[in-house]
């Protein structure tokens, strides 16, 4: 049943080993699993979790609630650029307010928000792990460290111009 | 051969270290010169990233903020013409003289980053790797380990202090055939990552630790559960892993005896309440990260309902050294009830943050000034927050304390897992408060109602005071729920979430008094209490503060002392950090 639903449901998941949920042989592979699907989509569809839900017999419910619970995985599609800025104890203690301030202002979202045009998603994390660069945000892969609130919206030009 | 190494860690990648290390290679490719390029875990100098280091006859020299630029003049001078360029160096070839930041460490859990290229298991061979774990499996019974460990004095460096060989001994003697071992990397603590650069720097002793655990306790299955949040320390694991296999370290009949070993990554997927054990395991088990009721604890009924053993990085990581040292080297440093070393991950308003390891027992001055160079800008030392959202600050006063877990519980703050972040005067103790109970809040897995309730209902009356609408009995009603959700809650999450509150109430009750009575913020922090004003005598009308209001509240032409109109005024701080003439302050 598994591969014929999942070619019906256009599922395209990268290493999506859902066989090890079969008769709750390996109920820890959930996890992975959905974070392979968000990896693949960017985000967890409903339709994957529909899915799931109905090879594993696991109630779908359940499976909402494992990812409602957890930080990592979202329900809606981000935007084209993800701009993550820490709020972690070192960048608070050195502005990090002013620069979330600058970003809610410039990109006119609010946290865990994607912009209309799709550009843009802002996302807050407690610690990006580069604590002497405080304070600090990451556009997509690339860091940007000791900011000002200035130069936050350097950084956010450069992106819209892109 | 000469060798080149370039810290990559997580600190030495975001300050662009790979551009470097592409340069480096760009470099020696043009000028067809022989060294080796090698990369590095972090070096702890993350205030100086990125960091060089050459590696010739005449000793180690490390360059640090080296950037695409530096590089063609380090290579032509240092490595093609031998002049190093002595102004770019922190350490100089032979020279006995260490810069003050590593001279006071003693690196044990640290031993190897920054050292050898994780990347390569040989390297790790190299110094001692994997010969713990053949001398155990050769040599020690599962008890002797057991008693090795117990005499080191070793206790969890996850932050709880528990002692490490006890809690094998509980595994140990735990009834069933089938056991679990689990390595705790969800460092989830804001501002600590001490156990991220163990991982990206020295990956292997975290397995080997395990290993060692594993033989005593019996367990042929483990664990590592690794925040999803941390890419590169999750690629050097698997790294790591894949050449453990390859070379028959880990598997069956290792190292030819009749012992099986196997291990998994998990990676966590962002919850704080996940580096409690119970909810560590739900997790684990594929379910929602919540704790449950203890006893039965993990050692009894863990993973799986199985005796399951669970041990942070840094812990794993001092377990080869201690075998292949003896327990009674790693005794012998520390105090009578803190033995070994700490690693400190430095930041805040510190000079030079980074990773630091240092023997129990130091002072928190000697880490703060003698290690950490004092307070970054010349600000006046406040205090340090230990522990993360679970602990607690301790005043510059009492910065003659030394770090041991008794002593700094004293305090009302934990040793927790290591992150020590030091405040200046412009930090208020009221929003640092509130800053970790907007964390906790957050993180609340909701099961407990006072810890679900009381911490959103102590929330809102840090908001209240910093918003300068609090009142004289919010103190009393702040201490009241915090020892009730203390008492109140399951896990240590809720157990501990209130030390930011209990401590900065205990040391610095006067500066809640002052927003409550004064409604003055004495750090100039809380934005509702404060006010922006033009200096006039200051002021030279270069516009430039005007230009930067984003609501126009600043008004003045060129030449003509500015003035900002409090009623505009949104206290964005904007024109405080634009003017270049200090001619704005805030009262």
């Amino acid at each position: 049943m598994g591969e014929n639903l999942s070619k019906e449901l256009n599922l395209n998941i990268k290493e999506f080993k859902i066989d090890l949920l079969k008769n709750g042989s390996d109920p820890g592979a959930l996890i992975p699993l959905l974070q392979s699907a968000q990896d693949s989509y960017g985000y967890v569809p409903e339709k994957v979790i529909n899915y799931i839900s109905e090879f594993a017999e696991i109630p779908a419910a359940e499976i909402y609630g494992v990812v409602t619970f957890y930080s990592q995985f979202r329900l809606k599609p981000l935007g084209k650029y993800i701009v993550k800025v820490c709020e972690g104890t070192a960048c608070h203690v050195n502005g990090a307010k002013s620069i979330v301030d600058m970003l809610l202002n410039e990109l006119g979202i609010g946290v865990g928000e994607t912009s209309d045009d799709g550009m843009f998603s802002l996302l807050s994390v407690a610690c990006l792990g580069c604590c002497s660069l405080a304070p600090v945000m990451m556009v997509n892969e690339e860091t940007f460290g000791s900011l000002t609130p200035d130069k936050v919206r350097k950084v956010l030009k450069k992106y819209r111009q892109k | 051969m000469v060798e080149v190494k370039v810290g990559l860690g997580t600190c030495g990648i975001s300050a662009g270290g790979y551009t470097v290390y592409d340069e480096l290679k760009i470099e020696k490719d043009k000028n067809n010169i022989d060294f080796e390029l090698k990369e590095t875990g972090c070096m702890g100098m993350c205030y100086r990233e990125v960091l060089v280091e050459i590696n010739d006859d005449n000793g180690k020299w490390l360059y640090a903020e080296v950037d695409k630029a530096k590089v063609k003049k380090i290579v032509e001078d240092h490595l093609i013409s031998g002049n190093p360029v002595e102004e770019w160096l922190v350490k100089i070839g032979k020279s006995e003289s260490e810069d003050p930041f590593f001279e006071k460490q003693k690196r044990i859990v640290l031993r190897n980053c920054g050292e050898i290229d994780p990347n390569s298991i040989d390297e790790y061979v190299g110094m001692e790797g994997y010969s713990a774990i053949q001398k155990v499996i050769n040599d020690d019974s599962p008890e002797e380990v057991i008693k090795s460990i117990t005499d080191s004095g070793l206790r969890g460096r996850g932050g709880g202090g528990f002692p490490t060989g006890l809690k094998w001994k509980f595994t140990r003697e735990a009834p069933g055939d089938k056991k679990y071992i689990i390595c705790n990397a969800d460092e989830g603590d804001p501002g600590a990552f001490m156990d991220r650069s163990v991982l990206e720097g020295d990956p292997h002793s975290v397995i080997e630790g395990m290993m060692i655990a594993a033989y005593a306790i019996g367990a042929e299955y483990g664990y590592i559960y690794v925040r999803a949040e941390y890419p590169k320390a999750i690629e050097r694991l698997r790294t790591a892993l894949g050449q453990a296999t390859e070379k028959g370290y880990i598997g069956k009949g290792i190292f030819g005896s009749k012992i099986n070993f196997d291990i998994k990554i998990k990676e966590g997927a962002g919850a704080f309440v996940c580096g409690e054990e119970t909810a560590l395991i739900a997790s684990i088990e594929g379910k929602r990260g919540i704790p449950r009721v203890r006893p039965p604890f993990p050692a009894v009924k863990g993973l799986w309902g199985k005796p399951t053993n669970i041990n942070n990085v840094e812990t794993l990581a001092n377990i080869p050294w201690i075998i292949n040292n003896g327990p009674e080297a790693f005794a012998s440093m520390g105090t009578e009830k803190s033995k070994g070393t700490k690693v400190f991950a430095l930041a805040g308003k510190i000079a030079k943050s980074g990773l630091a390891e240092v023997p129990m027992g130091m002072t928190i001055n000697e880490v703060v000034f003698e290690i950490g160079g004092g307070i970054k800008g010349g600000g006046k030392f406040k205090a340090v927050q230990m522990g993360g959202p679970s602990g607690g600050c301790i005043p510059a006063s009492m910065g003659d304390l030394k770090i041991d877990y008794d002593e700094i519980t004293k305090t009302g703050a934990i040793m927790g897992s290591g992150g020590m972040v030091v405040l200046d005067e412009t930090t208020c103790m009221v929003d640092l408060a509130k800053f970790f109970l907007t964390f906790t809040q957050n993180e609340s897995c909701g099961k407990c109602t006072f810890c679900r309730i009381g911490t959103k209902r102590m929330l809102e009356i840090l908001e209240k005071i910093t918003l300068g609408k609090g009142e004289e009995k919010d103190l009393d009603l702040l201490e009241e729920l915090s020892y009730k959700i203390k008492e109140s809650s399951l896990c240590g999450l809720g157990q501990t979430a209130p030390n930011p509150v209990l401590t900065t109430l205990k040391y610095y009750r006067e500066e809640y008094e002052a927003h409550i009575r004064d409604k003055k913020c004495p750090a100039h922090s809380c934005a509702a209490l404060i006010e922006y004003k033009v200096i006039p005598d200051k002021c030279t009308g270069c516009t430039l503060c005007a230009r930067n209001c984003p609501v126009d509240a600043i008004e003045g032409s060129v030449k003509e002392i500015h003035w900002i109109d409090p009623e505009k005024c949104i206290k964005c701080s904007l024109c405080f950090q634009a003017c270049k003439f200090d001619a704005i302050e805030k009262i």
